[in-house]
């Protein structure tokens, strides 16, 4: 019973990335005075280019075809750690944050490697430029966890997540700090504006775009919806790691459904957050992204130090 | 004693104090001119939060007042000043570059944990949260300190200064639950003294070296080269 509903859960994440997607783009349409597509643009996009034949280049190895179904496993694997709608799953008590990070971390190299692997100069820049930015922005992500899981005393999501629920409305200054750094490095890592503009394809600035270039057909697709999924989980962690409240502790239809429906409030409302901030926000130039990241992991240090000394047993 | 123990004033103070600290680190790395006076700004604000909350908390009607002048002063009237004379002398369009902006903003953490560690042998005597709150505020001072060292444009001393005396005044308010409403107004004048004699200082060094970069009064001689 507890697997199926660990399945569902990872389904529906997996169900509803694209969703969020295409509500983001349609905020984003709107505050820019622009004609929104429907919301379900990218699922149509998705099944169009599921439909369409892949051209690969004669000169790509096996790693370029088989790259975009290890990014879409383990980004699917991932998605499968963090608590969407109940705590307490199976999947969720086998595999702690750290292992989460490194899901990511797996499918970004896997990533580097494909862009490097078919030789053109877009590839190997985006790849370099893409793993610059994940070795700043991987400490600052694990420091903004890290003062979750010293509160909460475990690593483990799920277990650190009912912890903050079961405590009540606590109003903890590390927790103020460790959430502006992970929006800074969820902005980063998930390419969106001020670092990397996901809706461009201008060499000068892309940096997701420029590794997936030679990508075609279902192959870019799983890419996309990787990537999508990514969206979402940054979103859900944010969601649920600092504002948990709703989601289920009990496997009753009712708290699920209740869990469910809080956690799409919730994202609605960060998507809204998040097209403002676009809207307002012009792309940074390269090479002050590591001035952005470095104020991340400043906000992720100085949440630990409050947590340490605000907040610890004396 | 854990923080979830204390109760939901104390929580807010702590929550409070952070968020201010906050803002003294966004100041510090701050290059443009406008976007610091704003900081600047809402870190008046936070002050003016906090004080209304220790005068709701404690029943204590005399700190509304207090309240009311932090905001007419910090809120809006310097932050006003400073805006005006910037737009007049066309300086909101320049980004001042700041040198190694990593190594200040981690020597800001350093100001931070210093000022614990100088503050820590207080807590044998004193309630954690005055602790906090007295650190916090010790960081506030020296980042402060670290903001008119770091920075050039002689607007962005005068914000640092003016955040100084914001970490002075938190830590007023939190320790003492209110001091004395001479003592206040005397403060708030103070400020309002400064903020005009800084308006005329501006204009004293800009008739002299046209610039507001401080740096440039290196160059001036009694004799002529």
């Amino acid at each position: 019973m507890n697997w199926l509903i660990a399945i569902l859960q990872t389904t529906l994440f997996v169900v509803l990335a694209p969703l969020l997607a295409g509500w983001l783009k349609w905020c984003k349409c709107h505050l820019q005075n622009r004609k929104a597509p429907s919301l379900l643009q990218p699922y149509r996009d998705l099944i169009k280019l599921t439909r369409k034949q892949p051209v690969v280049s004669k000169q790509a190895s096996w790693l370029f075809v088989i790259a975009p179904y290890i990014i879409f496993s383990a980004t699917v694997l991932a998605a499968s750690v963090v608590p969407l709608i109940a705590v307490d799953l199976p999947t969720s008590a086998s595999a702690d944050v750290i292992v989460m990070v490194g899901f990511f971390a797996f499918a970004r190299f896997f990533l580097a490697l494909a862009g490097l692997d078919i030789g053109t100069a877009f590839g190997g820049m985006g790849s370099s430029r893409e793993m610059t930015i994940s070795s700043l922005a991987e400490p600052a992500m694990l420091m903004a966890v890290f003062t979750l899981t010293m509160t909460a005393s475990t690593t483990n999501l799920s277990g650190a997540i009912a912890h903050v629920v079961n405590e009540g409305l606590v109003l903890r200054p590390s927790f103020v700090f460790a959430l502006f750094a992970l929006i800074l490095v969820a902005i980063a890592e998930t390419g969106r504006v001020p670092v990397d503009n996901p809706s461009t394809h201008l060499e000068l600035t892309m940096i997701h775009e420029a590794m997936i270039l030679e990508y075609s057909g279902r192959h870019l697709a799983l890419i996309e919806w990787a990537s999508q999924l990514k969206l979402m989980l940054y979103g859900v962690l944010i969601a649920n790691i600092f504002f948990p409240w709703g989601i289920a502790e009990t496997f009753t239809g009712e708290a699920l459904g209740y869990g469910l429906l809080t956690i799409m409030g919730k994202l609605v409302l960060l998507a809204i957050f998040l097209a403002i901030a676009e809207t307002l926000v012009a792309k940074m130039r390269l090479f002050r992204v590591q001035e952005f990241l470095s104020f991340a992991y400043l906000l992720g240090l100085l949440g630990m130090l409050s947590h340490i000394i605000l907040e610890a047993s004396r | 004693m854990n923080i979830e123990q204390t109760d939901f004033y104390t929580q807010v103070i702590l929550s409070m104090a952070a968020l201010v600290g906050l803002t003294s680190f966004l100041m510090l790395g701050q290059g443009r001119l406008l976007r610091l006076i704003f900081v600047f700004a809402l870190q008046g604000l936070l002050l003016t939060l906090t004080t209304a909350l220790a005068a709701y908390s404690l029943d204590n009607p005399h700190l509304y007042i207090s309240a009311v002048l932090t905001l007419v002063l910090k809120v809006i009237f310097i932050p006003w000043m400073l805006r005006r004379q910037v737009l007049l002398m066309n300086m909101h369009r320049d980004i001042e570059a700041l040198h190694n902006k990593t190594a200040v903003m981690l020597g800001g953490a350093s100001l931070m944990v210093f000022s614990y560690y100088v503050l820590h042998p207080i807590v044998q005597t004193t309630s954690p949260v005055m602790l906090n709150a007295l650190a916090v505020s010790l960081s506030v001072v020296l980042l402060g300190m670290l903001l008119m060292i770091s920075h050039r444009q002689a607007v962005a001393h005068v914000v640092g200064f003016m955040s100084i005396e914001n970490g002075l005044f938190f830590a007023a308010i939190v320790a003492t639950k209110g001091m004395p409403m001479v003592v206040e107004l005397g403060i708030a004048f103070d400020v309002l003294v400064a903020a005009v004699l800084f308006g005329i200082f501006f204009l004293h060094i800009r008739t002299s070296i046209d610039s507001l970069d401080v740096d440039l009064l290196n160059r001036l001689n009694e004799v002529d080269k």
